[in-house]
């Protein structure tokens, strides 16, 4: 949306009004014509600057939902990806927080369990696809230039691309980044956001969207904890305020810990979406 | 931001506006969106539109669960979803995730 929407509008805005006219009077046709010279106020007549002036002043009710275009598209990757039995992730962290490299060990470990790709957004480069590339899975780079975040109809080119055949995990790896993606939904099944040992255990707190909306969370980067003085039943207490719903994972990419319960749960979830009736 | 405008400004036409003076809109607090940002982006989205110079008006929409033990909804100031009442924590979030357009102020000619 960010990137289309400025289109047809700074040009050619159309000022001219040509098929409303609210006023009761007669000329319909061209109101400029021959009244309107009589008693046309805002016209050739600026000094006078008009009592009732040529304009009113109007409330208009709108009450739209501003992504509803998105959310439609959603649902349409949505009903796409149920009726194939596919699981969707859509998976959330700031940058830095170890997005990449989960995903890549996961699909490493998930083996021939679960047969899975990969759609990954990035502002620039293709630096992200090249490593995912080195787990075997079949991978589609989204570079959105300047916009924050992937929006539906991204993922729907991006799926285009990819050799849907036999496929059971759709990993969408999100452009990093806690603030805008949580008002985009792609059609996923979940969402899953990452908290990094790095970031701090105050994460889910200053960003209560993004967790609010999570599925599951996985703290990562769980090796590198001492070192970073974190606080692990404080960072656990704010998960559990604002995202007590989610599953909640303590990985590390790096040493292995963690990672067999978390691709277990996929397995599980993958299960459950084979099941689910797409109707 | 620029989705906003551009439903605002098409619904000014087919409104036959001729002018916007404010455009109104209701952003929930669990919506992800920083009011800060979206005022920012509004003044350079406007430049040279008939929405130019307009206000950019927002209600914020505060995040109301539904605590189904106690069978009431209750608000949270601070997005924790646990009822101040039993203290269970709620999975219905019955508003505020909101990012709507509500109104436009109008000229009509």
């Amino acid at each position: 949306m960010c990137e289309d929407c400025g289109c047809g509008l700074t040009a050619g805005i159309p000022v001219t009004v040509s098929g409303h006219d609210h006023h009761d009077d007669a000329g319909h046709e061209r109101p400029d014509h021959d009244h309107g010279e009589a008693h046309d106020h805002g016209h050739s007549h600026p000094e006078h600057s008009s009592d009732s002036g040529a304009a009113e002043r109007h409330t208009v009710e709108l009450r739209h939902a501003i992504l509803e275009k998105n959310d439609r598209l959603a649902e349409r990757n949505r009903g796409f990806f149920q009726a194939r039995g596919l699981l969707v992730i859509n998976v959330l962290s700031s940058p830095g927080s170890g997005k990449t490299t989960l995903i890549g060990e996961t699909i490493r470990r998930l083996g021939p369990r679960l047969k899975s790709a990969v759609i990954v957004g990035d502002l620039a480069t293709d630096n992200d696809a090249r490593r995912l590339r080195e787990s075997g899975a079949p991978v589609v780079q989204i570079n959105t230039g300047t916009v924050c975040h992937l929006e539906a109809d991204m993922v729907a080119r991006a799926v285009k691309q990819l050799d849907m055949a036999g496929l059971d995990l759709l990993i969408i790896e999100n452009v990093g980044n806690l603030v805008c993606p949580a008002s985009y939904d792609l059609g996923e099944d979940l969402r899953v956001v990452l908290l990094s040992v790095t970031d701090g255990e105050d994460k889910p707190l200053k960003y209560p969207p993004m967790f609010h909306q999570a599925n599951a969370v996985i703290i990562s980067k769980v090796d590198l904890d001492r070192v970073c003085d974190f606080n692990r039943e404080a960072a656990t207490a704010n998960l559990r305020h604002i995202a007590h719903h989610a599953r909640l994972f303590e990985v590390s990419s790096k040493t292995g810990a963690g990672l067999d319960a978390w691709c277990d749960f996929l397995v599980q979830q993958h299960e459950a979406a084979k099941k689910r009736d797409p109707l | 931001m620029q989705s906003a405008l551009d439903q605002a400004l098409r619904e000014a036409r087919r409104a036959g506006a001729v002018r916007v003076h404010e455009i109104r809109l209701r952003v929930g607090v669990l919506s992800g969106v920083v009011p800060e940002a979206l005022q920012f982006a509004f003044e350079a989205l406007t430049e040279g539109t008939p929405a130019q110079g307009a206000t950019l008006a927002i209600d914020t929409v505060a995040a109301r669960f539904w605590c189904a033990p106690c069978e009431r909804e209750f608000v949270s100031a601070n997005y924790y979803s646990e009822c101040p009442d039993c203290g269970t924590p709620s999975n219905e979030l019955r508003a505020g995730r909101e990012l709507e357009l509500k109104s436009m102020e109008v000229d009509h000619v």
